[in-house]
């Protein structure tokens, strides 16, 4: 017998007392959790998003006005000193135009390495959807986003979101969103760790500096 | 309303007292408090140790003795704990084993009519204000059963909280186990000792003159501990704070 | 391994590791509570995590098959293991087949309990630890002692010895003059780790969640090492326990509400990744999953201590046991400390070993665990139910076959005392004779007791035996009367 029919037969012989008849959704569940904790508006949930990521040291920034997240993506860099920038293959172009020539572009292919990443100063993507509740921000690979090690290796990651139609209140609305076969990824403030006396510090392998815009409707200077 | 003590084998053997006491204050209370001999250990003991068979004949020997009781009231939640969520378990074992119903017949007949104190008098009674007097320091210790298993919830603290005369200290770290554990004190000593120790110095930094709980099994071990350490504060049941009257101290 | 009383014995007189201990745990549970304080559905989404996970655990079969077949369609290959040497055998072989001779890890629970770094170790093969925490571990050539913290035993000053003197040995030295400020700690360990990183060919993991309907695996974590291992390297292998299946993706709003509060506390985890399968020139282009049994199906097929399986690993069971607190993870000899692991251990392996006959009593069933769980398992009475097993044996599942196990051994003389116990507790009138003796004797007793006794006079007064027990008192005072129902001396029953 290979294990596959072994362990199949050890489950079978040990689920003796359940009814052969029964079906898994003849077990109850009962969902009778909240969907959303609150009750809140729209920009209310904004706001308790901003407060979350603010929370667990993500640094929040707002735009606002008219053509105003080109103008503050090129400021963030700046401030940061990049020399370089990793960039998504779908990241709308208006985002780096007022990023100066200077910062190298490094575009998301396949031949780029690890060790080519480790050289990259920052990364700019947009994001899937946004958890107020939690203060997370999903990475679903989209082209918007690039692939997975972008925002990995690079230790400054700026993350654009949307707020008009990102930013869900809770993990159960974020889930409905989101496609399972795509490479998905939480992230909920820059890198931390409680692994010294159980007490949380940030900052270990993944990118130390996480900053996060919050765009409004009229901002990315597009229709 | 007829009314049962089970005074539980600790408190029968090492603390007749708090027997004493719980049969003062309910009489005081106007109930009419019996005691039918044939009682004996909850079984606790055995069943936490392992011997679930051993403890069927003291199940059966519970039912029976209080067949004509509405009410069992205990001075222990540890043992009204083994009689709620233990008895039916065991009842439901024994069915199981293809033995039948009658042991958990038994224990159905058991569990609904068997209150921990402070349960029977704020639940049944309805009070919290006993009358009682008891002019010191006190402060209190939740034992587990009590806290985990019957939720007794803010129960204690407002019987205590009507006692004129009593200062209620706080305890800190009072939710942690104070390491008695039954048979666990033996068979862990080292464990148990560490927890014993900590609660003890715990309890004696409040600068209360007594420890109140809820269990003498646990106080034995506390003030088994305390004793130890040289603390003066002395081990003393709620039952006895809440018997204690001007005309009566205890 | 020594018994777990002897082990704690030892480590409640280690005034160090009793203080790191006391801290770490002490400073979590507080912020556990607000945690999970904050959401007023807290018990709902506890009562619905266990529901879930019993659903899956009594149609396992179905949802293994159904999981086995989402991963193969996305890409992925998958591999049953019976126990720890086959998945040893089967992750051998795979790294084996890459041609590498070093591997990167996340910390994983299964890879633990089957001791994977050693077999790889015995191939010739590396194995690199990425969390930080086991990183100190390795570096310490030490064994884990917390389930989400293994170096929760280390405070911060021996963990720059720790990294000072051992890095150099395993790559890129610590800085110099490296100081115990954790910030400082945790940016040595990311220089440490980052050539590792970036060089990984072969990544090694195991997953908190597997759905069954999508193929989907989750890691959660915090460092970034988890997305590290699971996204560079160009083949990944998870050894994940069959337990570890949830029926489908709309569950995991349950599970990441839970496990994150439970845990580290926080609202939610840095980082979470989900794959399924592999994804073109995005991460991966091998994924091989192993399904580890190891013991699994027998602690299935006993209903009593089947809800041990729904446990999601947070730890939080850990960080309030007051046993725990005191006796340090190594006292439980196994990849799984704690009260979970006094549950867990005895049924993966057996009870027949001294040690894991000892661990179902590393308990003063005080409930505390129970009270924490996020997935509600009622851990005191799996203890109770396992102590059983120790003393008086009965039925079991051993390594698939159902059995009659023998009561442990060394439990004679207690199984003599309970049964005489028994006896007299069933015969008040034995009891009032004892009593009785007890209290005409009671001048003559000695304050410290020989023999067991002892584990009890050695660290406590022992209580003064009143001059007349309650019963006597009643019938002194009450003259026998409302002695109400039952007769003395009745026919035994057993």
């Amino acid at each position: 017998m290979d294990s596959r029919a072994l362990v199949m037969a050890r489950i079978r012989r040990a689920l003796t007392d359940v009814p052969r008849t029964e079906t898994p959704g003849e077990v109850p569940v009962e969902r009778t959790y909240h969907r959303v904790h609150g009750d809140r508006t729209a920009a209310r949930t904004v706001d308790l998003l901003a407060e979350n990521l603010a929370d667990y040291r993500a640094l929040v920034h707002r735009a606002d006005a008219p053509s105003s997240l080109p103008a503050l993506i090129a400021r963030l860099l700046a401030d940061r000193g990049a020399t370089s920038v990793a960039v998504p293959p779908g990241l709308p172009g208006s985002w780096l135009s007022d990023v100066p020539d200077t910062v190298r572009r490094v575009p998301d292919t396949a031949e780029l390495t690890p060790h080519d990443l480790d050289a990259v100063s920052s990364v700019v993507t947009g994001c899937a959807v946004a958890i107020a509740e939690t203060g997370t921000v999903v990475l679903d690979a989209a082209p918007d986003q690039g692939r997975r090690r972008i925002t990995l290796v690079p230790d400054h990651h700026i993350c654009v979101i949307r707020v008009t139609d990102q930013v869900v209140d809770s993990v159960p609305e974020a889930l409905e969103r989101l496609d399972p076969v795509r490479p998905l990824t939480w992230i909920s403030g820059p890198s931390a760790t409680s692994d010294i006396e159980l007490d949380r510090v940030e900052g270990v392998h993944g990118p130390r500096t996480l900053e996060v815009i919050l765009a409004g409707p009229e901002s990315a200077g597009q229709s | 309303m007829r009314v049962a003590l089970f005074i539980t084998c600790v408190n029968d053997t090492l603390y007749p007292r708090t027997g004493q006491a719980v049969v003062t204050l309910l009489e005081r209370l106007g109930v009419e408090v019996g005691f039918p001999e044939a009682q004996s250990c909850c079984g606790q003991p055995q069943f936490n140790t392992g011997y679930r068979h051993e403890t069927e004949p003291l199940l059966r020997r519970y039912a029976m003795a209080f067949r004509d009781y509405e009410y069992v009231v205990t001075p222990s939640g540890s043992c009204a704990a083994m009689v709620r969520d233990n008895y039916p378990r065991m009842g439901a074992k024994a069915a199981a084993e293809g033995r039948g119903q009658e042991l958990a017949d038994a224990a159905a007949e058991a569990v609904p009519k068997t209150y921990e104190l402070t349960e029977f008098l704020t639940d049944v009674l309805k009070v919290t204000d006993v009358g009682a007097y008891y002019p010191h320091t006190v402060t209190y210790h939740p034992t587990c059963h009590g806290l985990r298993m019957l939720k007794l919830g803010d129960r204690p603290r407002s019987l205590l909280a009507a006692v004129k005369g009593l200062n209620l200290v706080e305890l800190p770290g009072a939710e942690e186990c104070c390491g008695f554990g039954g048979t666990f004190a033996v068979k862990n000593a080292a464990v148990s000792a560490a927890m014993g120790a900590d609660k003890a110095r715990n309890i004696t930094a409040t600068g209360a003159e007594a420890v109140c709980t809820l269990d003498n099994s646990c106080q034995l071990h506390i003030g088994g501990t305390l004793a130890r350490q040289g603390s003066t504060v002395r081990p003393v049941h709620l039952a006895e704070i809440l018997a204690s009257t001007e005309g009566d101290v205890w | 391994m020594p018994a777990f009383p002897q082990a704690a014995d030892a480590s409640t007189r280690n005034t160090q590791l009793r203080a790191n201990l006391r801290h770490a745990t002490h400073t979590i549970r507080a912020k556990r509570a607000a945690a999970v304080a904050e959401l007023d559905d807290w018990s709902r989404l506890r009562a619905a995590g266990a529901a879930i996970k019993d659903r899956t655990l009594r149609h396992l079969d179905q949802y293994l098959e159904q999981l086995e077949s989402a991963v193969t369609a996305a890409g992925g290959q998958v591999h049953w293991a019976a126990d720890a040497d086959e998945a040893n055998r089967i992750v051998t072989e795979l790294v084996r087949a890459t041609g590498e001779r070093e591997v990167v890890k996340v910390k994983s629970m299964a890879t633990q309990e089957i001791g994977l770094n050693g077999a790889l170790a015995t191939a010739g093969i590396t194995a690199y630890e990425t969390d930080l925490a086991e990183l100190i571990v390795q570096l310490g050539d030490d064994l884990p002692s917390h389930i989400l913290v293994p170096a929760i035993h280390r405070n911060r000053g021996e963990i720059r010895d720790i990294f000072t003197e051992k890095m150099s040995q395993w790559g890129r030295p610590a800085p110099e003059g490296l100081t115990d400020a954790p910030a400082d700690l945790a940016e040595a360990a990311r220089l440490h780790l980052r050539e590792k990183f970036l060089n990984a060919k072969v990544g090694i993991s195991g997953a908190n969640f597997m759905v069954a309907e999508t193929g989907t695996l989750v890691v959660v974590e915090s460092e970034g090492n988890g997305r590290m291992c699971l996204t560079l390297p160009e083949t990944l292998i998870s050894v994940v326990g069959i337990e570890k299946v949830v029926p489908t993706f709309q569950d995991l709003e349950v599970f990441l509400q839970l496990l994150p509060r439970s845990s580290t506390a926080e609202r939610m985890n840095p980082y979470t990744s989900t794959w399924t399968g592999t994804t073109d020139a995005d991460g991966p282009r091998a994924f091989h999953l192993v399904l580890l049994d190891n013991g699994r199906t027998d602690t299935l097929a006993d209903t009593v201590g089947r809800q041990a399986l729904r446990c999601i690993r947070c730890s939080a069971c850990l960080n309030v046991c007051p046993v725990y607190e005191r006796a340090g993870g190594h006292a439980y000899g196994s990849a799984y400390p704690g009260p979970i692991g006094a549950i867990l251990t005895p049924q993966l392996r057996g009870t027949q070993s001294e040690l894991d006959a000892s661990l179902p009593y590393a308990s003063s069933l005080c409930g505390a665990c129970y009270e924490v769980c996020p997935v509600a398992i009622d851990i005191p009475e799996i203890l109770v139910h396992l102590r059983e097993r120790v003393v008086e044996g009965g039925p079991a599942s051993v390594r698939g076959t159902r059995t009659v196990i023998k009561p442990a051994k060394g439990h004679a003389a207690e199984r003599a005392a309970m049964r005489a116990a028994r006896w007299a507790l069933d015969h008040p009138r034995l009891l009032r004779t004892g009593q009785r003796l007890a209290s005409r004797t009671r001048r003559f007793h000695p304050r410290r007791l020989p023999g067991p006794g002892r584990a009890w006079s050695d660290t406590r007064e022992l209580p003064k035996v009143p001059e007349e027990s309650f019963r006597d008192w009643w019938q002194r005072t009450r003259g026998g009367s409302g002695t109400g129902s039952g007769t003395e001396g009745r026919k035994k029953t057993t």
